[in-house]
């Protein structure tokens, strides 16, 4: 465990979207805030700042975190993926692509958390049912699609990541 | 027919300019949203993204009483703080600032912050500007006041009596009534004397709002050189009722320039921002730095001001050979603590109050207190919703009554189609419509014969499976006489009847398009429906045109988006500036081609003769001429060079109310509608509801987009599944918030909405807009709570339960199952 420097921050190291990070950090400082304010990585959006939305979702060594429920200093020695890990406006991944492709997105808002909640499920399950899906999903709030949207958008990245991958 | 009505043609009075076409090349295409590969990319920049060089942070200490008098503030721990900037209590932010904007009248005197008394629990009462967020709230918490409680008004009932220490609003009079309205439309005592059955309901619609993920911001920039406030914000209406930002500020309204960021979501709740941007605006000007204002949660929870209707209703329907003649009733609105857009929701119900019946008289008496919550604001339907809602459980009760079939008594009652344009008791008139053929594709969609028979079926086996049918009104494009018409006569207030839409279009030298739109993105699709729309006006490749926001210094007149308005405005917007591009382009391509003007089409992106299609020159080419070769043309006036082309587009349809508002007049013509079809069964020893099949068909007129359509319709009626089933914003009788968190105030999750919710699409275009479009943006919303409803009770009628009131939640549902078995 670091010790904090004189001005009473906390020296972390960690890895986003790939690219080491060596910070000093308050050790009340919310990882949310400090992707968005310490990194510059606004992609990580801030619904309700009590864990239950969803939106600022983050992958924390490949499993999703709510990013307002962790402070930064928890994560040093972390690997963190972001929604800017993913793909670029010229090369999105098969996700971004579904999504758009298949309208699940209306203020974009909780869209960022609501992609990595669908990594995460693809990554440990490339073939994964309906209803589970729909599991994974569930642990997200959107107030524009109705969610059906996305789920049927989920299921068409994960039919074309599968043929892309035969 | 109303007085105001009589002899006049109002088709004539279109000044439709594109009919509807038998095909189109853009319009009617699920194109993929433009906006979208940035959102995707988390490069969507919302408000809280803008950063500024040398931004501070404020963040805003709230009341924890319903209602108390501010005795004294001590603020100097705070102030000594390190890190802290600034501490502004309510009193010292009057000095400076006035009262924010609002459309009643008397007005009802709201500030930023609270001075002197505080009226709902969530209130600002001083504000901290310090170096980071963290700071300001370790400050906010070294502040002590000092309140004198008063008493709370929570029970709206009760707020009708309320005097002395208990009135919110002091210099409105000893009472918390803000406002009442008796009107009377048609001949409503006849319809009543000449009834055979009278049906009676007390209905009871719970407070809800639109709780977007995204909260409201702003970032205030005060540069005291100039004197001029730059003044970020994630607002809606910034191009229409700004500028009152600026005269709350005490300042020229060109000394205030708002930008526009995109909103994550809004439905309603961002239409009308007007704390934030004056506080920031305050702080900033104060401390002589930037100044972000982010709401969290439980800012926006408890006093966003975007709480939406709180309604009981008192209803009687007047019913004749199975036909429904008349409606009158009482209704007691909770506004709140404020009174922003005074009693407009009513003003809006107005314009479909007999939903799709052949209804002939409407009579309300309306009265609107003032209690200590959150103040009213704008949630999709503003009010027209509730309508939906009373009207479809009088139906069904009258169905009920009269055992009727709940299909056929609505087709009974129906205006027909070739009414149309109609004239409703109110004086607003219905452009177009085919109810019947709604209903008959929701029956179709749905195999509704089929579900009763597997109803029988599962009623025989013990389950209760209900069909819940709601048919009603989407009305869209509102015009803004709605605001104030139900005002005192004697004292109507601002009675402003504009509520336009601009655009400004500029094709580049390369031939680009760049369209500027005067109201921002909230989650609509604004970006993709201007550019379907400008693609088909110019027989563009949609790649080639793209889409920017203006703010207010560049602004033109814009009202933004709000009562499913947008698509249809736009569309009015673009076509008037097309045609000024049009003509230009066949100008300068004429003298290119040396041919007249009326020999020339656009075809394909071309200039080129009508008879040789091959002879021609590219929108490129002749922009680049038209910006660049002036001398090459006659000295012809209108050939200025470049090319480009504003329009202000005005409501298609809208005339003035007449002096003693027995006529409101036309004001929301744009008349959409829908037919949801639920089968739901009930758990009667939980409460517990499955949603076993959901059929939404909608009338939107043409339709731009059916894709973006469609997802309207499934967000909008995922959000009316939340307001018939769970939602409620929860006050105790001390006035407490019991549920200002998502943990608590439960909007759906997946688990909640139908799993597939199929969609229908009948068009029966508008004679009044752009190629007969009509608005979508609410339609869901509005007609999810009475077919919920409908099905609820339809599921438990073997044990006569009445569904009276929402949210149904499983508790609620549970304690009628109850009480019927043990009657």
């Amino acid at each position: 465990m670091a010790t904090a420097s004189s001005n009473g921050r906390i020296p972390i190291a960690l890895k986003v979207n790939g690219v080491a990070y060596e910070r000093e950090v308050e050790p009340r400082k919310l990882l949310s805030d400090f992707l968005r304010e310490d990194l510059a990585l606004t992609g990580t959006h801030v619904g309700c700042e009590h864990g239950v939305c969803g939106t600022c979702n983050v992958l924390l060594n490949g499993e999703t975190a709510r990013s307002c429920l962790i402070f930064a200093v928890q994560c040093d020695g972390a690997e963190l993926r972001t929604i800017e890990s993913l793909g670029t406006i010229d090369k999105m991944h098969p996700l971004q692509e579904a999504f758009w492709e298949k309208h699940g997105l209306q203020c974009g808002f909780c869209t960022p958390g609501m992609l990595l909640s669908a990594v995460e499920l693809l990554e440990k399950n490339a073939d994964p049912s309906r209803e589970e899906i729909r599991e994974a999903i569930s642990s997200n709030f959107c107030r524009c699609t109705g969610y059906q949207n996305i789920v049927e958008a989920v299921e068409f990245a994960a039919k074309r990541m599968q043929e892309a991958s035969q | 027919m109303t007085e105001l009505a009589q002899g006049k043609d109002f088709l004539k009075m279109s000044r439709q300019q594109e009919g509807p076409r038998e095909t189109y090349s853009w319009i009617g295409k699920s194109m993929k949203r433009v906006e979208d590969p940035r959102l995707l990319t988390g490069q969507g920049r919302y408000i809280d993204d803008i950063q500024l060089p040398n931004m501070a942070h404020a963040a805003v200490l709230r009341s924890p009483h319903a209602h108390a008098r501010i005795k004294s503030i001590d603020t100097a721990k705070a102030k000594a703080l390190p890190g802290v900037i600034l501490v502004m209590t309510g009193a010292e932010a009057a000095q400076v600032t006035g009262p924010t904007a609002t459309f009643s009248s008397p007005p009802c005197i709201q500030y930023c912050l609270a001075v002197d008394k505080v009226r709902n629990v969530g209130e600002g009462v001083v504000a901290v500007v310090a170096e980071s967020r963290y700071l300001a709230e370790d400050a906010i918490d070294l502040i002590d006041v000092d309140y004198e409680v008063l008493p709370a008004v929570v029970d709206p009932v009760e707020a009708i009596t309320s005097s002395g220490d208990a009135v919110l609003h002091p210099e409105r009079g000893d009472t918390n009534v803000a406002l009442t309205n008796h009107s009377v439309f048609g001949p409503i005592e006849e319809d009543f004397q000449n009834a055979d059955h009278i049906i009676r309901r007390k209905l009871r619609w719970s407070r809800v709002g639109g709780t977007p993920m995204e909260t409201v911001g702003a970032i205030a920039d005060y540069d005291s050189g100039t004197g001029k406030f730059t003044i970020y914000c994630n607002t809606s209406m910034y191009n229409y009722v700004g500028w009152l930002i600026a005269v709350s500020l005490n300042i020229p309204a060109h000394k205030l320039n708002i930008i526009p960021t995109i909103a994550g979501g809004s439905f309603g709740s961002k239409l009308f921002i007007h704390k934030l941007p004056t506080l920031t605006g305050t702080l900033s000007r104060a401390c002589g730095r930037p100044v972000k204002f982010m709401e969290d949660r439980l800012d926006n929870l408890t006093n966003c001001d975007h709480h939406a209707c709180d309604r009981i209703y008192d209803a009687e329907l007047a019913v004749k050979d199975g036909r429904m003649t008349g409606l009158r009733f009482k209704v007691i609105d909770d506004y709140g603590a404020y009174f922003q857009f005074g009693v407009g929701h009513h003003g809006n119900a107005m314009s479909q109050a007999v939903g799709p019946y052949k209804i002939s008289s409407i009579e309300m008496d309306l009265i609107a207190v003032l209690t200590n919550k959150c103040q009213q604001g704008a949630y999709r339907g503003f009010g027209s919703e509730v309508m939906n809602f009373l009207l479809e459980r009088m139906a069904d009760a009258a169905i009920d009554e009269l055992g009727d079939d709940p299909v056929e008594f609505r087709r009974r009652n129906f205006i027909p189609p070739e009414e149309f344009p109609y004239v409703i008791p109110t004086g607003n008139l219905y452009d177009s419509g085919d109810y019947a053929a709604v209903l008959d594709e929701a029956a179709r969609l749905l195999d509704y014969q089929g579900w009763r028979k597997k109803q029988a079926a599962a009623r025989e086996e013990g389950r209760y499976v209900g069909i819940g049918i709601a048919t009603c009104h989407e009305r869209s494009v509102f015009s803004a006489t709605e605001f104030w018409f139900l005002n005192p006569k004697d004292q109507p207030g601002f009675t402003l009847t504009s509520s336009p839409e601009g655009v400004a279009v500029k094709i580049d030298p390369t031939g680009k398009a760049l369209v500027t739109l005067q109201a921002p993105f909230w989650g609509n699709s604004p970006e993709t429906i201007a550019t379907q729309v400008l693609a088909e006006q110019l027989t563009m490749d949609p790649a080639d045109i793209s889409i920017n926001y203006s703010d207010t210094d560049s602004g033109l007149n814009g009202t933004g988006p709000g009562g499913s308005r947008y698509t249809v405005m736009i569309a009015g917007a673009l076509a008037g500036a097309s045609a000024k591009i049009k003509e230009k382009l066949l100008k300068v391509g004429g003298h290119m081609l040396e041919a007249s003007p009326s020999d020339l089409e656009l075809v394909d992106g071309r200039v080129c003769l009508k008879d040789v299609p091959e002879h021609g020159k590219t929108i490129a080419e002749v922009a680049l001429h038209a910006h660049y070769f002036r001398l090459s043309m006659p000295d012809d006036p209108e050939l200025t060079s470049g090319v480009d082309a504003t329009y202000v587009y005005d409501h298609p349809l809208t005339t003035m109310p007449n002096e003693d508002r027995t006529d409101l007049g036309v004001f929301y013509p744009i008349m959409g509608h829908m037919c949801h079809m639920v089968v739901v069964e009930v758990d009667p020893e939980t409460g517990k509801l499955a949603f076993l099949d959901y059929v939404a068909v909608h009338d939107c007129g043409t339709m731009v987009n059916p894709m973006t359509l469609q997802g309207h319709i499934r967000g909008g009626t995922a959000s009316g599944i939340g307001t018939a089933l769970y939602e409620h914003f929860f006050y105790d009788e001390n006035g407490q918030l019991l549920n200002a968190s998502f943990a608590d105030y439960l909007i759906p999750g997946l688990h909640e909405v139908p799993d597939d919710l199929r969609t229908g699409h009948v068009e029966t275009p508008s004679p009044f807009t752009e190629y007969g479009i009509k608005g979508g943006g609410e339609g869901g919303r509005m007609g999810a709570p009475p077919a919920i409803a409908g099905a609820v009770e339809d599921a438990l009628r073997p044990l006569g339960v009445k569904v009276d009131e929402l949210p149904i939640s499983s508790k609620r549902l549970r304690a009628l199952i109850r009480e019927a078995q043990n009657s």
